[in-house]
């Protein structure tokens, strides 16, 4: 078999902890590999030593069948294996020539040779059908152009082995579908990928081959094309995962949220919120589409009272709420999972306990007469974590940035329903979370729904919003495009009116 | 012991080790100029009282920049809020006439409002304007002293001596016949009673409290405060305002306890000492009380060291120097820490997530263990994207 890449029983520890054990990953000339795994199996760990940032402990590295050491990024460079970042790395302000040739800058004289550099990436734009502009502004350009633009910068080096690390997190429906296009694309001109992903659904319509990793072991290899889906997710989390979310028909109620004719300005000062007007009913899910930036979380935000509304009211349960304070909207009933646990939703150096009444210190029997009762607090909180499954070294007393991504994110969910809101906010919930995780979620969501409260669902990921919504609302451009019940809908309708196109029929 | 007590005992020791080495470049014995310097701090009970005096208003200037620490805040304007504080706490002792208990207790009332006044300007500043406190805290500080040039001169001077104020009698201070009595004549007074009542009350504050629970979101993120409906610009004005009381009591206990007026055109010492006190505290009261009651010692010690030795007293002043730097770079020292205690652990395998290398999830890694060890996290580092 002809493999360009062979990571042979790579081993790799750190103090406390062993991240690889063993790992086998071969990947054959032409193919594109799938590496799948949980957060925190190994993923990184594994590329991070293919890619020379860490040593392996043991095991060795075949490149084209020779042995080799990867001891730096640059010897991997140079042997021709380039990686595509989850968080891209460019400066904003240079042009995408200026990026992809940082730090091997064509010299004439002593003047940087741009013109070459330019026509160069415009060549290798063509070759592989790209379409990157080589003198726009990194900053004029959307998320998936920009990912474009880092691919640019591996073949720029000459790269034959190509990394993707989570390349489809940021892209809409359509920019996926084309990105699967330019990597089949690749593939046509010779180049061999590894993918790594924990989204089952891309590694089926791309991958040859997928290897899984699970607790830093290596589980197994597969070919994709004889293995389902629910057994790669079986091999990735160790046990049987349902995907399809188990609900029963929504009962809706009297409307607990109104939003009428809202306006909101966004971070530029123009309106990103135009006009917009929503009903959320008890004992059903909204979820909101859209494209990053579309509005939405100027929407959230002049819910939940951290911006202020130009025009409109916000009601809920029919109490005007448009100019209510944070506080008093929380103790009206809403609830607000919100989109970054780090900045809004967590202190994370306090404690978990002291995370756990972030909305309710103040009243009893948290605390009395402005004297904190520790004991309430560490009960209250132990309760949460205990029913929604937060895992940490220490219970409640462990500081909450030492846990890990998804129990944060649970510890947040925790704590917004036990409060019991009337209206549950839940801003990308999954975000960064494995499957595992996802499906606790989701099955949360809906038990909130099921006790007769109402749930607005934004979410970037059009699966979760079909899966777990009731009805679902459209933006694009800070304008509601259409409203359509999810079972009567398709991904291809709602991909549109994401893009603008006033589809769908206006269910009410 | 914790940790962040160790690393402040490293960074002492590390300091006394650096001054020995400069007093040894210097010829001296570094030995006898530690012992005498100890000697001097702890000798006989009036030496130990003046210790104690001498570490007084450092006790409070410490508490202060904890207390702002604690919250999101650099309350570098610590000198001013003295001299406002101790300024105000003198002109009531000149003018008012009281008995000599509702005096004391007036003392310390208007030297505290004094204090939280001069604060309450950089609060309200960067509470509606975003103006950086570090800045209009400084201006703050140039502005106090010469408001005290201006007021003491003029209204208050000592005789022809227009450079400082009028001395008060001792039963118009913190000064007590008593208590000097007990340390055979020092110069202790009952500022250090009021320090350790402060310093419980502060502690009690911060972790017991509604109103310390908030301030200290606010200050570890702000964000996440604003989300859970705590008002950020009321506490950060009320954050200030306290820490510039604390401060202003430290000038209290400066003025109208280790001296008896105050001197014009002199920036208090103790004000920027303050920040090294609560360093070296690790950003705790009590931690800082400890700092103070050592920085008072080699004060108090460093004239003995001097007349028994050829040393220098700028030596003990270096070596404070010193000890701050370390206590500066403690994350340094954490470090250093960090990798003894991996070696003597072994390659021991315990539990599988906690490393932020390990995974795929950068949202989870992107924020921490980049601190730079001088301002405490204050988690701000979200705040480019807006």
């Amino acid at each position: 078999m002809d493999y360009v890449v062979e990571m042979l029983g790579i081993r790799k520890e750190f103090p406390g902890i062993v991240a690889n054990d063993n790992i086998t990953l071969q990947l054959q000339r032409g193919e594109v590999h799938a590496l799948l795994g949980e957060n925190g199996a190994g993923k990184s760990t594994l590329m991070s030593v293919l890619f020379g940032m860490y040593q392996p402990d043991r095991g060795c590295i075949k490149v084209n069948g020779k042995e080799v050491k990867i001891s730096n990024p640059n010897v991997a460079n140079d042997l021709g294996i380039g990686m595509v970042h989850q968080h891209f790395k460019l400066v904003h302000n240079f042009t995408t020539t200026e990026n992809i040739i940082l730090g091997i800058e064509p010299k004439k004289g002593l003047s940087i040779d741009l013109k070459s550099a330019a026509l160069r990436v415009d060549e290798l734009s063509k070759r592989y059908g790209l379409d990157v502009d080589p003198y726009a502004k990194i900053e004029d350009i959307s998320v998936g152009m920009q990912q474009r633009v880092e691919i640019l910068k591996m073949l720029y080096r000459n790269a034959d082995i190509l990394i993707f690390d989570e390349p489809t997190a940021v892209l809409t429906p359509q920019e996926i579908t084309d990105l699967l296009k330019i990597m089949k694309n690749l593939i046509a001109q010779g180049k061999s990928i590894i993918l790594i992903t924990h989204k089952l659904k891309e590694i089926k319509a791309i991958a040859n081959r997928c290897t899984v990793i699970r607790r830093g072991k290596y589980i197994g290899t597969v070919d994709v094309k004889n293995t389902t889906e629910a057994d790669m997710a079986k091999m990735m989390v160790g046990r049987p995962v349902s995907f399809k979310v188990a609900k029963t028909e929504s009962k809706p109620g009297e409307p607990i949220l109104t939003v009428n004719n809202l306006s909101v300005l966004n971070n530029k000062k123009v309106l990103g919120l135009k006009d917009f007007s929503l009903t959320v009913r008890a004992g059903e899910i909204v979820g909101v589409a859209g494209v990053e930036g579309n509005g939405q979380t100027e929407l959230v935000e002049a819910i939940t009272g951290l911006r202020k509304v130009e025009n409109g009211n916000i009601l809920i349960q029919n109490e005007d709420i448009t100019h209510y304070s944070v506080r008093k909207r929380t103790l009206t009933g809403v609830g607000h999972i919100p989109e970054d646990r780090h900045k809004h939703g967590l202190v994370l150096d306090y404690t978990m306990e002291d995370n756990m009444v972030l909305q309710v210190y103040f009243k009893k029997p948290f605390s009395n007469k402005g004297i904190l009762n520790r004991k309430a607090i560490s009960q209250y909180a132990n309760r949460i974590i205990q029913s929604f499954d937060v895992r940490s070294g220490e219970g409640g007393a462990s500081i909450a940035r030492s846990l890990s991504g998804g129990n944060q994110q649970k510890g947040v969910i925790g704590r917004e329903m036990e409060r019991e809101p009337q209206l549950l906010i839940a801003v990308q919930p999954t975000r960064g979370l494995d499957v595992g995780s996802i499906e606790y979620i989701h099955k949360r969501l809906i038990e909130h729904r099921d006790k007769g409260y109402a749930v607005l669902l934004i979410s970037l990921e059009l699966d979760e919003v079909m899966n777990v919504s009731d009805r679902i609302a459209v933006v694009n451009n800070g304008h509601l495009i259409g409203i359509v019940n999810a079972n009567e809908t398709n991904e291809n309708e709602i991909g549109l009116m994401m893009a603008g196109v006033e589809g769908g029929t206006q269910h009410e | 012991m914790n940790r962040k007590g160790l690393i402040s005992i490293i960074a002492t020791l590390l300091g006394l080790i650096a001054g020995a080495i400069l007093m040894f470049a210097a010829g001296h014995n570094a030995f006898e100029g530690f012992m005498y310097l100890i000697q001097g701090g702890t000798k006989s009970l009036e030496r130990i009282g003046n210790t104690i005096a001498t570490a007084t208003p450092l006790i409070l200037s410490g508490l202060s920049l904890v207390f702002a620490f604690r919250t999101g805040l650099f309350n570098i304007g610590t000198p001013g809020q003295m001299l406002f504080g101790g300024l105000c706490a003198t002109i009531v002792a000149h003018t008012v006439n009281l008995p000599r208990p509702i005096l004391l207790v007036v003392l310390i009332v208007v030297a505290f409002i004094g204090g939280s006044v001069w604060a309450a300007v950089p609060g309200l500043l960067k509470a509606l304007f975003n103006v950086h406190e570090v800045v209009s805290c400084i201006m703050m500080n140039w502005i106090g002293y010469w408001v005290v040039y201006y007021v003491v001169r003029d209204y208050f001077p000592n005789g022809s001596k227009a450079t400082e104020s009028l001395p008060l009698a001792d039963e118009l201070t913190l000064r007590s016949s008593w208590l000097s009595n007990l340390f055979d004549g020092s110069y202790i007074n009952l500022g250090i009673i009021v320090a350790i009542i402060t310093v419980i009350l502060i502690a009690f504050i911060l972790n017991k409290t509604t109103f310390g629970y908030e301030l200290k979101a606010v200050g570890y993120n702000k964000h996440a405060a604003a989300y859970a409906g705590i008002s950020v610009n009321r506490s950060v004005v009320y954050s200030m305002m306290i820490a510039g009381g604390l401060a202003g009591l430290a000038g209290l206990t400066q003025y109208l306890g280790v001296a008896t007026n105050i001197q014009i055109g002199v920036m208090p010492t103790q004000g920027f000492d303050g920040i090294a006190v609560c360093l070296l505290g690790a950003t705790t009261p009590i931690g800082a009380f400890l700092a103070a009651l050592f920085f008072g010692l080699l004060y108090a010690g460093r004239g003995y060291m001097s007349v028994m030795t050829e040393v220098p007293p700028e030596i003990a002043d270096t070596i404070i120097a010193t000890i701050i730097y370390f206590a500066a770079t403690s994350v340094l020292v954490e470090r250093v820490l960090d990798k003894l205690k991996s070696k003597r652990l072994g390659r021991k395998v315990t539990s599988f997530t906690d490393d932020p290398l390990i995974g795929t999830n950068v949202q989870n890694t992107d924020d921490e263990s980049d601190s730079i060890g001088f301002m405490p996290p204050t988690n701000d580092k979200t705040k480019g994207d807006e």
